[in-house]
């Protein structure tokens, strides 16, 4: 069996490239969430400490007392909501064109269009708009901006993954007795949960990452976490733990969601995603 | 009463007009079968039917009621299509139960009703699986029996069994016949194989270009086809079509062949072609409506035709033996030994009692 003897190694060399490339990767994430358990001292020693001697939880703890873990929460709200939001229109919007041929053959294209305006070019127009509209440091305000920056892209790619539904299974539902609002749910839906999963999974990760608008758009009362870490950049320099706690924070929910939606992510991109 | 019927129906796809002026009643109970040509608009107008196009012009009369603006869900049918159309996140037996959850039935109404359906189709052993765990004929089964459950007024059938292999068609074209008897639904079948619609049928109705060419109980329209495309439509191998004329003979009328040979038509066909002596016409003549000549064979209308046989093609029971009859290729079903090899010269006899006459102008069957 000389044969399988060879695809044994194969797949031990294999493993072994895999094992060594996200050990690289997953480094300078496992030395952040160190740096936040380590003393200032332990942070700048060297050589350097791989290892904290004691776990210090204070950094956290400052965090939480100074109200400054209550930004990772606001990103949540903001991003959370948004999410929901720019998913649940985006996709009926999405059914709308790919069935209906809503808007022709290049409303689609015009749609994802929208998604390359450089944010900076909108901000000020946007900020002013906000001003008088009395948005800027709302809930509000924030959320509807992230849903309509992120509708575009949900759109695109909802798109895709309807056309990907064979149309026969929603005739079937149609002729079953399923109103065609019914047959969305109990078909289109589930068809596409892989991409339905995919895409919120991206449109979440923009809001969360998202700083311009949220720097411009906010003030004090919906601050997110992204904006709140560039206040740690002073001149002091015994900081870097706190940021590296708050940095912490703010990776933990992408952590949380990413390892409880894998299944749908990994299907999501393998589907036929891309479609013109 | 009618379960179906439709008056003057067209449908149109931006310039494609798919349906020209379909006129249609279906009797209850009857198993229809539309058939015709890859494109000629079987599909158009049976989702026109259903509700999943909406029709141009003309009226669709489902159980008495014109149903043009109904939905499809509130013209009760049920349809099996191409591709099965099964969820592939339900269990068999969800996807059978699906048409009936729509309807609100209790919960023991539908256990009761799935498993009469899985039962008559023999996949009560396969409720738990996934689609994905079911061989194509399985698969078949579950599409039919999702429809059956339902108990709707009208069937339809989206040529169901394209997609299965040879053996398995013929089986489950019984099982479709038998469930038929058992249920006296009305059922409309699409299908492009003419040999599904002449065992299946009640009645064809056979399309073309988007407008019946001629509808009727399927030994109807193999016998008494109304145009030449019916004609070599309907039959396998096809009708032979020879060029010809019509001329007098010495009682009867003659069919000369530009071979120069002269076929006699029985007496009793000549009164409906009074009139057209000297006339070119296109003699239609089924294969097996030759056969080898037998000497001291006296049955009225046999006519006897020297050929020499170019082609020789055994299947079994019967030899298919191509010879050039006029000016084209003809081909002749013959007993299994009747032929050995190409080369051969034989004596066929013609059956001009069953041949047809066709003007070449309207191909039209004149006779
Ligand atoms: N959605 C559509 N858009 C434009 N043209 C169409 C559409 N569907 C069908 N057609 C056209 O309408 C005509 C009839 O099509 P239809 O599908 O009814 O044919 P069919 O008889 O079912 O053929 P087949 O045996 O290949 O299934 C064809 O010319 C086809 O190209
Ligand atoms: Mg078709």
């Amino acid at each position: 069996m000389k044969a399988a003897h060879r695809n044994r190694l194969k797949l031990a060399v294999r493993l072994a490239a895999a094992t060594l490339i996200t050990l690289l990767f997953l480094f300078p994430i496992y030395w952040l969430f160190m740096i936040s358990f380590k003393t200032p001292d332990e942070i700048f020693s060297y050589p350097p400490k791989w290892w904290p001697a004691q776990l210090q939880f204070s950094s956290y703890a400052v965090l939480f007392r100074d109200g400054d873990a209550t930004t990772v929460l606001n990103s949540l709200i903001v991003a959370g909501t948004s999410t929901v939001l720019a998913m649940f229109i985006g996709t009926l919007c999405a059914y709308s064109i790919a069935r209906f041929r809503t808007g022709g053959d290049n409303l689609a294209n015009w749609i994802i269009s929208q998604r390359m305006v450089p944010p900076i070019a909108v901000v000020f127009p946007i900020f002013l708009l906000y001003v008088w509209l009395g948005l800027v440091d709302t809930f509000p305000g924030l959320i509807l901006l992230y849903t309509a920056f992120n509708l575009p892209y949900v759109i695109w790619m909802m798109r895709g993954y309807i056309l990907d539904i064979p149309i026969a299974l929603e005739e079937a539902a149609l002729v079953d007795g399923y109103t065609r609002w019914q047959m969305l749910w109990k078909v289109v839906f589930p068809m596409s949960r892989a991409g339905l999963f995919a895409t919120a999974i991206f449109t979440f990760v923009f809001a969360w990452n998202e700083f311009l608008f949220a720097l411009v758009l906010t003030r004090t009362e919906v601050t997110t976490y992204t904006v709140q870490v560039t206040h740690y950049f002073g001149g002091q320099s015994n900081f870097w733990s706190k940021i590296s706690a708050m940095s912490v924070l703010g990776t933990l929910p992408i952590f949380i969601i990413v390892g409880f939606m894998q299944r749908y992510l990994v299907r999501g991109f393998s589907l036929g995603a891309v479609k013109g | 009463m009618s379960d179906l019927k439709i008056t003057a129906l067209h449908k149109y796809y931006g310039e494609v007009h798919a349906v020209k002026g379909v006129d249609l009643e279906i009797p209850a109970g009857e198993f229809t079968v539309l058939v015709g040509q890859s494109g000629c608009g079987k599909s158009t107008l049976l989702r026109t039917i259903a509700g999943l196009e909406t029709a141009d012009a003309g009226t669709i009369e489902i159980g008495g009621e014109v149903v043009n603006d109904h939905a499809p869900r509130d013209r009760d049918i049920a349809m099996v299509f191409q591709n099965y159309a099964l969820y592939p996140y339900m269990k068999v037996y969800e996807n059978i139960a699906f048409g009936l959850r729509a309807r609100r039935t209790p919960r023991a109404e539908i256990d009761a009703k799935v498993r009469k359906a899985a039962q008559m189709l023999a996949i009560d052993h396969l409720l738990e699986r996934y689609p994905r765990q079911l061989s194509g004929g399985q698969l078949q089964r579950v599409a039919i029996g999702r429809a059956v459950v339902r108990n709707a007024r009208l069937y339809l059938f989206d040529e169901p069994l394209s997609n299965l292999d040879a053996q398995l068609r013929d089986e489950m074209r019984g099982e479709i016949k038998r469930l038929h008897q058992d249920l006296g639904k009305t059922m409309i079948y699409v299908t492009h194989d003419q040999i599904e619609a002449m065992t299946m049928a009640d009645r064809i109705v056979l399309l073309r270009e988007g407008r019946i060419e001629q509808q009727g109980a399927p030994l109807d329209l193999y016998e008494r086809p109304a145009t030449r495309y019916v004609a070599g439509f309907l039959g396998s191998p096809t009708m032979n079509f020879i060029d010809a004329s019509l001329e007098r003979g010495n009682d009867a009328l003659n069919v000369r062949l530009c071979d120069g040979t002269s076929l006699a038509l029985p007496m009793a066909r000549t009164a409906k072609l009074a009139g057209r002596e000297g006339q070119r016409v296109v003699l239609g003549v089924r294969p097996e409506h030759m056969s080898r000549a037998l000497a001291g064979d006296t049955r009225s209308g046999l006519v006897r035709y020297e050929a020499r046989i170019d082609l020789v093609q055994p299947t079994g029971a019967r030899t298919y033996a191509t010879f050039r009859m006029g000016d084209t290729e003809a081909v002749a079903e013959l007993l299994a030994h009747d032929v050995s090899q190409p080369g051969e010269r034989i004596g066929l006899a013609i059956d001009m009692n069953r041949v047809i006459l066709i003007d070449p102008g309207s191909d039209a069957v004149i006779g």
